[in-house]
């Protein structure tokens, strides 16, 4: 292991489980033996508002917020949301998105518009960026409430870690009923790959 | 020993289950209320929500003066409400240790302000140590409670949110055995503040700080860490790892216990460089001590003063200038403000007031989000329980035709935390303000924590449910009603003929959280807009419900959708609109 600490920047809005995402991507960093940190802010932010989490791991890790500029993957869960980090990412970064929308209150009430083109704007700025539709995915996989776990499966393509421990660690963090199913959706992700 | 990964907040509580305590009191608050949260749930601990942080800190005094060790968990504004006996204890000191974690929250991800709680050490005469990532926030909770039963003294605690809710990997250890059991033990010359006994205590807590100023400065987790640096820097809790992030070369005075500082270890480090740093977040706490022992450093003239750190804010702050970045985004980007969720029973509350046009004195929790356009309904939000004071105030001075327009706005755990006093206070200097208490039966802003008004406790088991409106009643209420929110007219009417009454009054709008899973709330089908019927009024975007989005596009001026994957069905859009356009998907 060299001295490398790798970012992942995980984006999206309040409610969406972005929160058990980063959990299952912490978790499966350090049984792959990392030192790993993760840093969120709950309460009021997670009333619909953006939500993000910061993942790092390497052999040491010293700030768990990512220095601005230096992520090297993010991870979106929602168009506008991926779009607004933008900024956080590194110069050879690369994005994997969500193609979802979902109506800020400004634009849910006819004040504002969503943009539009996101996903054409990310892809033009950042060159290794992969928009996928995670409920389509989903509901190809069996249960449309598997979203995240597909994203994961995809990210999980672009880390270099045994796969067994992904499994390993949605089994542990997932609830029980629900395992079945999001270790299908974990193998559908897997094989859309980045 | 077992590895895992914890955040700050599941690593204190797992120190306080290695330390042996035995009783656990706090008042949730953003972002400490994983704690005890966590804590329920090791064998053998009395964990438990108090009303408030007052009520939480005495319970943790009565246990440690009864023998055991006793954990007490708050936020930074918490302190402030249990300063009182906070400030006493120190004189008393303890018999089973106690601690007091004060979370802090630099940056107020989720705070009415960012005071920093270090002060409270100070001010208080108390011992204070402060972790930087969770393996310490485990660590430094076992050895607060050894220091605070060596010291005879209350510890505090400090972590900020990236603390809290940081997670790191941590090393688990063993349970500490053989501590004592509890008993009564009388000792009324130490524990009876009559000013006999509290003067020459006062002499104890000076001598007391002296020592452990002395004794700190000998203890490994005041530790130097050389890098073969020019530069020096002192610095502590989650600053530490932004000056390891960003000065990798710098050499590293790392405190563990942030009060008393360990003045002699100071002096020693800072005789090795012509450049020192003192890193650290709000106030020149550490700075204007070092200073104050004669020693040039940089501190708050280079660092921001306000909100939190960053790495790249002590880059900035270091090099005098914004590194610049790959990516950026031109284009002015809607907002996603924090909204309360779909079928909320607080939303038709604050509906109303906005249509009655009412001076809304409020108060703190997810009806705080009241303020937000389009409800656009609070006036006023300064601290817990504030509400009903400021609204008897505010009354005062006004004209009886403003004065018919003051209503105050208090969630059900904001009541029982503090309002009800307030509310004493409104009859007894007999104000005619008016006030509601917004009863969904939780403490949701943090979580949804039981409170003495749910009729369950942090267990989880069914307990005494305050009857809120014989509460009411007994403080002097004689006009108190009990009305349902979604019913958006009977709502309005009720506090319009209530704001006219020149009496108090007290409207109770009960309905659970809708995230509230004990109440197995039927789910009900969502609802969806009948694009004939539309006439793109817009009144239904006036309750600010998430579920309900304006499509622009749709037909001629643009026209209301409900997203299906949102709405609870609570129909309270169905009563806004004229036009009769919502319906409900089943009923197709
Ligand atoms: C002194 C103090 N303690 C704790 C908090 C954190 N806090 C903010 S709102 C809130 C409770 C809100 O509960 P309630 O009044 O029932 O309103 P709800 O959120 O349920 O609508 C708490 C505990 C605080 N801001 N100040
Ligand atoms: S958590 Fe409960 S009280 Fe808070 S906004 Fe949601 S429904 Fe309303
Ligand atoms: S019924 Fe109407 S107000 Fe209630 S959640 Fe659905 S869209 Fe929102």
């Amino acid at each position: 292991m060299n001295d490398k600490v790798t970012n992942i920047l995980l984006v999206g809005v309040g409610g969406q489980g972005t929160l058990l995402a980063s959990e299952i991507l912490t978790e499966v960093l350090m049984l792959a033996g990392y030192d790993v940190k993760k840093a969120e802010v709950h309460g009021m932010a997670q009333r619909g508002g953006s939500v993000v989490s910061h993942v790092r791991f390497g052999r040491k890790v010293h700030s768990a917020i990512i220095p601005e500029g230096e992520a090297d993957i993010l991870f979106g869960f929602e168009l506008l949301e991926t779009y607004r980090y933008l900024p956080l990412l590194g110069a050879n970064g690369k994005v994997l998105a969500n193609d979802l929308k979902i109506m800020p209150l400004p634009v849910a009430t006819g004040k504002e518009r969503y943009p539009a083109g996101l996903a054409e704007k990310i892809s033009a700025q950042v060159p290794q960026s992969r928009i996928v539709n995670g409920l389509q995915l989903a509901i190809q996989a069996g249960n449309d409430r598997t979203v995240n776990t597909v994203l994961l499966g995809t990210l999980a393509t672009l880390l270099d870690i045994d796969l067994d421990l992904w499994r390993q660690a949605i089994k542990k963090l997932v609830p029980e009923k629900f395992c079945v199913v999001n270790l299908k959706a974990f193998e559908t992700g897997l094989t859309v790959g980045f | 020993m077992k590895k895992t990964v914890l955040s700050g907040n599941e690593a204190i509580a797992r120190g306080a289950f290695e330390a042996g305590v035995k009783v656990a009191a706090a008042y949730p608050g953003t972002p400490s209320t994983e704690i005890l949260e966590n804590l329920v749930s090791y064998q053998g601990i009395d964990a438990s929500w108090s009303p408030n942080e007052k009520v939480a800190l005495e319970v943790g005094i009565g246990a440690s003066f009864g023998g055991v060790r006793t954990l007490v968990t708050m936020k930074h504004v918490g302190v402030n409400v249990a300063a009182d006996p906070l400030f006493t204890l120190s004189y008393t000191g303890v018999r089973g240790g106690l601690v007091l974690v004060t979370a802090d929250d630099p940056e107020l991800h989720s705070s009415q302000n960012e005071q920093d709680n270090r002060n409270y050490a100070k001010f208080a005469k108390v011992p204070m140590f402060e972790p930087a990532d969770s393996q310490e926030a485990l660590e430094f909770t076992r050895l607060a409670f050894a220091v605070s039963e060596q010291f005879d003294t209350p510890v505090m605690l400090r972590t900020t949110t990236r603390i809290s809710h940081s997670k790191s990997v941590v090393t688990l250890g063993e349970p500490l055995t053989g501590l004592p059991e509890p008993s009564l033990s009388r000792n009324p010359a130490k524990l009876v503040m009559l000013p006999g006994n509290a003067r020459p205590l006062h002499h104890t807590v000076e001598k007391r700080i002296t020592d452990l100023e002395e004794w700190s400065s000998r203890q490994p987790w005041t530790r130097v860490e050389e890098y073969g640096g020019k530069i020096g820097v002192i610095t502590a809790g989650i600053s530490y790892q932004y000056a390891r992030e960003v000065m990798p070369d710098a050499d590293i005075l790392k405190l563990g216990m942030v009060y008393p500082l360990p003045k002699a270890a100071i002096r020693a480090f800072a005789a090795n460089y012509e450049t020192l740093y003192v890193l650290e977040e709000l106030d020149p706490f550490i700075e204007e001590q070092v200073r104050a022992m004669g020693i040039n450093v940089q501190g708050k003239d280079i660092f921001p003063l306000c909100g939190e750190l960053t790495p790249g804010r002590v880059h900035d702050a270091l090099t005098g200038e914004h590194a610049p970045l790959a990516h950026s985004v031109d284009e002015p980007l809607p907002n996603r403000p924090p909204n309360m969720c779909p079928g909320c029973p607080h939303r038709g509350v604050f509906y109303a007031l906005n249509r009655l046009k009412a001076y809304v004195t409020g108060d703190i929790g997810c009806y705080t989000l009241g303020f937000m356009p389009p409800l656009s309904a609070m006036d006023t939000c300064v601290c817990m329980g504030a509400s009903i004071g400021m609204a008897t105030g505010i009354s005062k001075v006004l004209t009886e035709e403003d004065r018919a327009k003051v209503v105050a706005v208090i969630g059900d755990s904001t009541f029982l935390h503090t309002g009800i006093n307030g509310l004493m206070d409104m009859v007894y200097n007999r104000s005619t303000a008016t006030v509601i208490i917004l009863d969904n039966s939780i403490t949701a802003m943090t979580g949804r924590q039981d409170n003495p008004g749910s009729g369950f406790n942090l267990a989880g088991d069914g307990t005494y449910q305050v009857n809120i409106e014989a509460l009411c009643a007994a403080v002097g209420v004689k006009h108190i009603q009990v009305i349902d929110p979604y019913h958006l007219e009977q709502t309005k009417d009720v506090i319009q003929a209530e704001m006219h009454r020149p009496e108090v009054s007290v409207i109770i709008t009960r309905r659970p959280c809708m995230l509230v899973k004990r109440d197995n709330l039927e789910s009900k089908p969502p609802l969806f807009v009948d694009s004939d019927k539309c006439t793109a009024c817009r009144a239904c975007l006036k309750i600010g419900c998430p579920a309900i989005e304006w499509n622009p596009e749709a037909g001629t001026k643009g026209q209301a959708q409900v997203n299906e994957l949102l709405c609870v069905g609570c129909k309270v859009c169905m009563e806004l609109c004229k036009f009769d356009a919502f319906g409900v998907v089943d009923d197709e």
